[in-house]
């Protein structure tokens, strides 16, 4: 009995100690599985990373191939770009050269040439010294003509006060007034007589017409002779002075007859020639024209042959121009002036020009 | 009574009337007379003198109208009132030459006076009648008739275009072709008068070939010709750039030269003004002319003449040099700088004061140099002068200040600037003080110049508004010098001075 107690306090105790160990099992065994998950845990996850990292590797070799590749790509862009620009700039400096060296030429030869414009105004300084000069010989010359004619002038004057008072001229016996026996010698006037005729009255109207009458200006506001009186009529029975200068003077009147010469018939004819000459196109009146176009013989314009050469006439020129004459100027303008036949028609300025 | 009596009163009665009609012409040419002509009536008596039937009184008769309307204006109007216009210019188209130049001699006289006159010799119908006894033979009534015509043409375009639209224009170019000199002159005198108001008429005259004729008779010894010539050509290149080459093309120009010689003083005037006409249109007009020569030409003109006589001559040499800067250069080569600033001393008139100002304007203001050249003449003070005083006119005034500032604004040439800045007023000073404020800081002998001179010394004296351009330029001029200078120079600087001793407590 105390066995069979004991045996079910053995019970009891390994039915307790089966809980207990039961309990302590299942407690290690959530320890133990989280221990195991744990471990596990760790592992797949330095596994993972272990994996991952080797993928990051090899991305990275791929992204490092890959971005050296674009960069070398680039960075060749880059230097043929730096080469270009290298070039243009030198190509820009050595054309800056040119230009500089070209400008410098052109601007001091064509826009503002300094030595140019010098010689230029020291060419119109010595231009204007050879014109003052040529202006004064000019005047001067002017001048001595014009004293020349003054002096010719006043010669005539006395020479003709001497030839009017030529009645003043001294005789043998009686001195005249300019040859008085006080004076030591004569004066001028008495030589000059001596030297000229008298002045006759019909030469006084011969002098009256040399003056010029263009220097006579106006011709009303001076005294100008008035226009002629007509004289009274003679008394008597005297025909008309016009009547009888009609027929006294009367002309010739002759008959037909008279008037025709006497180698008219020969004239009429040589003029009948020449206007058939002149007007006639066919010189050779009876070609035979069966055949006129085999005999055409071509015949030159008179205008163009001359026994020597061909002229230039209506080839060359149709006027005669004289290059010299025409060298730097413009050519003809051709300016028709109007013709003013029908301008004034029925355009009068007052009525009582409409009469006309 | 027998016929023989009866006809002898009438011979009494024609007798008379010839002695009158005589004795009034010839006292018409004495203008003490024409007065009491007047009062006595004389035109009324006059008028049926001019129907009468025998032709001597007749002409006789138109020629004392003539002469008495040629006197003045009132009697001129008493015979276009009389109704006397339309009788004479019908008679101009019948009777014989006398009456013609007598009637033509009436017209011109009547028509001179006053533009009211000429429209009423126009409405007579004299245009057709004048322009008709132009085709006469007999050169007096041709003259006349161009007489007549240029005296209605001068006064204004209308009358000169009805003149030309009657065609006398191709007439007129035939008469200076006549070998008679009175009729030349006449021809081109009224030429000039009528392509005097436009162009359009001058351009009429050019079609006529006036030109070429006019430029033949240049070198006529006639002065009162040459006159003529030169001012109908004037005229013509007055108006456009295409008149003037043509002018320039007939090969007037070496020619024209040496007419400046002549010893006429209006030959001279109208032979500068054709100069002046031709260079004041472009740059290469005046370039040929100042090629042939001609600027030294002018200029020995002006210096040959006096008074108005020689405007025109300024007024070129203002146009040449307006141009361009070279041709002012070639201005001042040919010694125009100093012509002008003769003229500018000697001459009393306004108007010739106030163009040579402007020529000298024109000159000096394209570059320095130029600048340099006219104010080393010593023009600065006198323009100034001219611009100060108060009895010169508005109108030199302008021009004196105009032509002061252009020159100003290039001149960098020192000496001539110091005497402006102590007399000019304030408007030219400050051109003045902005010169030097350009020049002094590049130049120490300069500024040197400019201390010794008292210009410093002025220039602190002047008073400006601060900021204004006057006062920023006296600032640039300050700061040329050092510090102690300025101070030294400024205004008052004795009292500090003294009162700085005053205070100086000595130790």
């Amino acid at each position: 009995m105390a066995d069979l107690k004991l045996l079910l306090r053995q019970i009891e105790l390994i039915k307790e100690e089966y809980i207990a160990t039961d309990r302590a099992d299942a407690e290690r065994r959530v320890k133990e599985n989280g221990a195991a998950v744990r471990i596990q845990s760790w592992f797949r996850g330095t596994r993972l990373r272990s994996y991952l990292r080797h993928l990051h590797r090899q991305a990275i070799v791929i992204q490092k191939i890959w971005r050296g590749y674009v960069a070398r790509v680039y960075f060749r862009k880059m230097v043929k770009v730096q080469c270009f620009l290298m070039k243009m700039n030198f190509y820009n400096e050595m054309a800056v050269r040119i230009q500089k060296r070209w400008k410098g030429y052109y601007v001091r030869k064509y826009v503002h040439n300094y030595y140019a414009r010098k010689r230029y105004l020291d060419g119109l300084t010595k231009k204007n010294e050879k014109l003052r000069r040529a202006m004064e010989e000019f005047s001067e010359m002017q001048r001595n003509e014009r004293e020349h004619y003054q002096m010719e002038r006043e010669e005539q004057k006395k020479c003709l006060q001497a030839r009017r008072m030529h009645f003043l001229l001294s005789t043998h016996q009686i001195p005249g007034v300019f040859n008085s026996p006080y004076r030591d010698f004569p004066h001028e006037m008495e030589l000059q007589m001596k030297s000229v005729k008298p002045l006759l009255v019909k030469d006084i109207h011969h002098k009256r017409q040399a003056v010029d009458p263009s220097a006579l200006g106006d011709t009303f506001l001076k005294t100008q002779p008035l226009p002629p009186i007509p004289s009274k009529k003679p008394q008597g029975p005297f025909r008309d002075p016009a009547a009888v200068l009609q027929q006294r003077y009367r002309p010739l009147e002759p008959s037909l007859r008279v008037a025709t010469s006497i180698t008219d018939l020969e004239e009429a004819r040589e003029e009948l020639r020449r206007g058939e000459w002149q007007r006639s196109i066919i010189h050779h009146a009876f070609q035979p024209f069966s055949h006129a176009h085999r005999n055409k013989k071509y015949e030159r314009s008179i205008h163009t042959a001359s026994s020597y050469e061909r002229l230039g006439y209506g080839t060359v020129y149709f006027r005669e121009e004289n290059q010299g004459k025409l060298r730097g100027k413009k050519p003809f303008k051709s300016i028709f002036t109007t013709c003013h036949v029908f301008d004034k028609f029925g355009q009068f300025y007052s009525n009582a020009g409409k009469i006309v | 009574m027998s016929q023989r009596q009866v006809l002898q009163v009438f011979e009494q009665y024609q007798k008379a009337r010839t002695q009158f009609v005589q004795t009034i012409a010839e006292l018409a040419t004495r203008p003490q007379n024409i007065e009491t002509l007047q009062n006595a009536g004389v035109l009324s008596l006059l008028r049926p003198l001019l129907l009468d039937v025998v032709p001597t009184i007749q002409q006789t008769a138109a020629l004392a109208l003539g002469r008495l309307a040629n006197h003045n204006d009132d009697l001129a109007e008493a015979v276009v009132k009389g109704d006397v216009l339309p009788q004479l210019v019908y008679s101009l188209a019948e009777q014989n030459r006398f009456y013609k130049k007598a009637a033509a001699f009436v017209l011109r006289a009547v028509a001179r006076h006053s533009p009211r006159q000429a429209q009423a010799v126009v409405d007579c119908g004299a245009l057709d009648a004048l322009v008709a006894c132009l085709e006469e033979f007999d050169p007096g009534v041709k003259e006349a008739a161009a007489w007549a015509l240029g005296n209605i043409a001068r006064h204004n375009g209308e009358l000169s275009q009805a003149v030309v639209d009657a065609g006398a224009v191709p007439l007129l170019v035939l008469c200076i072709q006549e070998p008679e000199l009175a009729l030349k002159r006449i021809a081109a005198s009224t030429l000039s008068d009528i392509s005097k108001h436009s162009p359009e008429l001058a351009q009429t005259a050019v079609d006529a070939g006036a030109i070429a004729h006019l430029a033949q008779m240049i070198l006529n010894p006639d002065t009162k010709l040459k006159r003529q010539v030169f001012s109908a050509l004037g005229q013509i290149s007055k108006h456009s750039v295409d008149l003037a080459e043509m002018v320039v093309e007939a090969e007037v120009f070496p020619a024209a030269l040496a007419c400046l010689k002549d010893p006429d003083e209006y030959v001279r005037k109208n032979v500068t003004t054709l100069i002046r006409e031709v260079a004041k249109h472009t740059p290469e007009l005046s370039q040929l002319i100042v090629n042939a020569g001609g600027v030294a030409a002018v200029i020995d003109t002006i210096g040959d003449s006096q008074g108005n006589v020689r405007l025109p001559g300024i007024m070129m040499l203002g146009y040449v040099a307006a141009h361009s800067e070279s041709l002012a250069m070639a201005v001042i080569v040919s010694k125009g700088v100093h012509q002008l600033t003769i003229c500018l001393v000697e001459e009393t008139e306004d108007h010739i004061k106030a163009a040579t100002a402007w020529a000298l304007g024109q000159i000096g203001r394209h570059s320095p140099e130029h600048a340099r050249a006219v104010a080393a003449a010593n023009v600065l003070p006198r323009l100034l002068r001219l611009y100060v005083d108060t009895e010169s006119s508005e109108d030199l005034r302008v021009k004196a200040k105009k032509a002061l500032k252009s020159i100003l604004q290039k001149c960098t040439y020192l000496p001539a600037l110091e005497p402006l800045l102590h007399e000019a007023p304030s408007d030219i000073l400050k051109h003045v003080v902005g010169q030097f404020s350009k020049v002094l800081p590049h130049d120490s002998k300069a500024r040197r110049l400019f201390v010794t001179s008292g210009g410093l010394k002025k220039v602190q004296e002047i008073k400006a508004e601060p900021g204004s351009l006057l006062q920023e330029n006296i600032n640039s001029i300050n700061s040329c010098y050092p510090e102690e200078i300025v101070r030294y120079y400024s205004p008052g600087y004795s009292e500090i001075l003294l009162e700085r001793v005053e205070a100086y407590q000595p130790t």
